[in-house]
């Protein structure tokens, strides 16, 4: 049924064995655990869209939390209005950031370059301050919407009575919200799938296509193209791709709040890309990993644990230096990123894949290590 | 107004840039099947006359016809589509791509139309195209560099590339401005020798040139411009023996 080259089949495999085995890979570093690496599938999916536009058209959109948030309202609606099941939730959130990624990306493909982020910012905004006012009946305003016990429901109340407590999203028994390990290998299939369509688009003649425009898009006009079309179906593709994102995370934890849509949720998309390797099919996923494994230890941090830790040195260094690095930790977390980014952008602009492919340029090639390899060679010709 | 084997009419057309007049009264008639050259001295305004034929600049008054139907005001994707291809004074080619990546993306236009949404099959399976691909870029001589990235070609060896991606699309009007700038001296002669080779076929060139060599070896008629008019026009040997155009290239003009 696919249509893969051998190398991809490898690569396509490699990829699935390891996000099957995350619970496995991720034990000796303490990340093992299911709330946790459903994150590292929902932004990886996230991500991997996001650089089907941005790695392959080169159109870097600032307002794809937009859609984030959207699939996210759209998935909790069909819980309150419809039923628990995860299936229709995902499919409404996919079909409401399709909608709205159509409209925006009609009005914003208009402009390129700068313009073009700037004009998709506006719209990311233009929706949250929507979501925080005008819209406050859809989405509950500041409270955020959630699940209650007056909810409809209608298709589950067809077949069940209703239990005492609010219930939880399930996938034919299996119960998805809560942190358990259903909710994490339903992100995990979610992944491998998006996984396996980037690689078609990427090794398509459509994948072509958008990178020649990237390239020069003028002379695509010249050659016979109309560009807008194709452009529009990239950024319908990538927005879906981040409804499927925030649909996910409404079915693995059925609450939503304005802040998922804020510029600054539109900005870590770009990081991670950016961190991981942009217009590469691995990078975007472990950027999103990365990411998120270090949020999560050092928004974690405090005063006490940097004591704990510089807890041998002598009182006179331990003060001035906890005091300093405190700055990074915690709610500081974001001023870490923000470094990591810059070095990043100016040492390594290919990201994590980049340093990947130079350590293994340095050690020659070694055999079974064909993930990385395949990736980090992305044949010129296609 | 259009004639049966007349394929290109450029009819009146007057383009100013601010106070320049950079084409006036430009009348000029390409019949089918043809070579036309368009010589003129720098600043002339050939350049000029092609980017009003395919769409990038839009003639102050005037029109474009061709095959009959009116081109002027079509968007550039459209002016392809009908089958009008050109070539750029400098290289316009997607330099992130490999050669053979290059080529192939015409030949997608030329197949697919301006848009198709065909992401399921890979590049690697669609094999016509690959090797439609192929025997072009073999005929300009780089079929050897085919995974090259584009980038790396010298100037000469990008206008060979950008030859191939002309001709991968079979136009039925090829628009060549200064296909040789740039070239050795051997890989002129090779261009010269792949543009008499697809003579006839159906297609019709209009080719700019500075070479005179080139121009005699394979023009059937020359049209000569001079600031922004046409100052001679007729078959070689005329054009040739014209004081007028004597005097276009030696009397000083800019
Ligand atoms: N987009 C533009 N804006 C302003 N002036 C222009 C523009 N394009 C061309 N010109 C001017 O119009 C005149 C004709 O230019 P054109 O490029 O057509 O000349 P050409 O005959 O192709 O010359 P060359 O042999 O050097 O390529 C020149 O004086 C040029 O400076
Ligand atoms: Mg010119």
């Amino acid at each position: 049924m696919l249509n893969l080259s051998r190398s991809d089949w490898l690569l396509l495999a490699g990829f699935s064995a390891v996000v099957l085995c995350l619970p496995v890979i991720l034990e000796p570093i303490g990340a093992a655990y299911p709330a946790l690496m459903q994150k590292f599938c929902i932004f990886g999916i996230f991500a991997i869209g996001f650089n089907i536009l941005f790695g392959l058209t080169g159109y870097l959109s600032f307002g794809h939390a937009a859609f984030l948030g959207i699939g996210s309202y759209a998935a909790v609606w069909s819980f309150k209005l419809f039923t628990m099941n995860a299936i229709p939730a995902i499919i409404m959130a996919v079909f409401f950031a399709a909608a709205f990624a159509l409209i925006v990306g009609y009005v914003c493909l208009r402009r390129s370059g700068i313009y073009f982020s700037i004009l998709t910012l506006a719209f990311a905004q233009m929706s949250y301050n929507l979501v925080y006012s005008v819209l406050t009946p859809l989405t509950n305003g500041e409270t955020g919407l959630q699940l209650t016990l007056n909810d409809p429901r209608i298709v589950d109340a067809l077949f069940y009575e209703p239990a005492a407590g609010l219930p939880r999203v399930d996938l034919f028994g299996l119960f998805i919200s809560g942190g358990g390990y259903a909710g994490f290998y339903l992100c995990a299939a979610m992944l491998i799938i998006c996984f396996i369509i980037a690689l078609l688009i990427f090794r398509s003649p459509f994948g072509m296509m958008l990178r020649a425009i990237k390239s020069n898009q003028n002379r695509m006009r010249y050659t016979g193209f109309n560009t807008r079309p194709y452009l529009l179906a990239a950024f319908v593709i990538s927005g879906m791709y981040a409804g499927l994102a925030g649909g996910l995370m409404a079915a693995t934890d059925p609450l939503v709040g304005a802040e998922r849509m804020q510029w600054t949720a539109s900005g870590e998309v770009v990081l991670m890309t950016i961190l991981g390797g942009v217009g590469t099919l691995v990078g975007p996923v472990l950027g999103a990993a990365v990411i998120k494994y270090f949020e999560n230890i050092f928004s974690s941090f405090g005063d006490a644990t940097l004591h704990d830790v510089f807890g041998f040195l002598p009182d006179a260094v331990e003060q001035p230096v906890v005091s300093f690095l405190v700055l990074f930790v915690g709610d500081g977390w974001n001023l870490t990123l923000g470094v990591v980014f810059m070095l990043i952008v100016i040492f390594l602009p290919g990201g994590i894949m980049e340093g990947l492919r130079r350590i293994w340029n340095l050690f020659g090639r070694r055999p079974g290590d064909g993930k990385k390899v395949l990736a980090a060679h992305p044949r010129p010709a296609e | 107004m259009p004639i049966p084997n007349i394929v290109l009419h450029v009819a009146d057309v007057h383009k100013s840039f601010g106070g320049l007049h950079a084409l006036s009264d430009v009348d000029l008639q390409v019949q089918e099947g043809t070579t036309h050259a368009i010589i003129g001295p720098n600043g002339a305004g050939k350049s000029t006359l092609l980017n009003v034929c395919i769409g990038r600049l839009a003639p102050d008054t005037g029109a474009v016809v061709f095959d009959g139907q009116v081109i002027t005001g079509k968007l550039p994707h459209e002016i392809n589509q009908m089958g009008v291809v050109r070539v750029f004074q400098t290289p316009e080619i997607f330099s992130d791509l490999s050669l053979l990546q290059n080529v192939m993306v015409p030949a997608f236009a030329k197949r697919d139309g301006s848009f198709r949404l065909n992401a399921i099959r890979p590049v690697s399976s669609e094999t016509g195209i690959r090797d439609e691909a192929l025997h072009w870029l073999d005929d300009v001589g780089l079929a050897d560099q085919r995974d090259a990235i584009a980038a790396s070609l010298s100037r000469g060896d990008k206008r060979r590339l950008e030859l191939a991606m002309g001709l991968v699309q079979k136009p039925r009007l090829l628009l060549l401005d200064e296909p040789t700038a740039g070239m050795s001296r051997h890989d002129t002669n090779s261009t010269i020798e792949l543009l008499k080779k697809i003579k006839g076929r159906g297609m019709t060139k209009v080719i700019i040139e500075h070479d005179m060599h080139v121009v005699f070896s394979l023009a059937d008629r020359i049209t000569v411009l001079a600031q922004g008019r046409i100052i001679a026009d007729g078959p070689p040997d005329e054009v040739r023996g014209n004081p007028k155009v004597q005097e276009a290239y030696l009397g000083g003009v800019h």
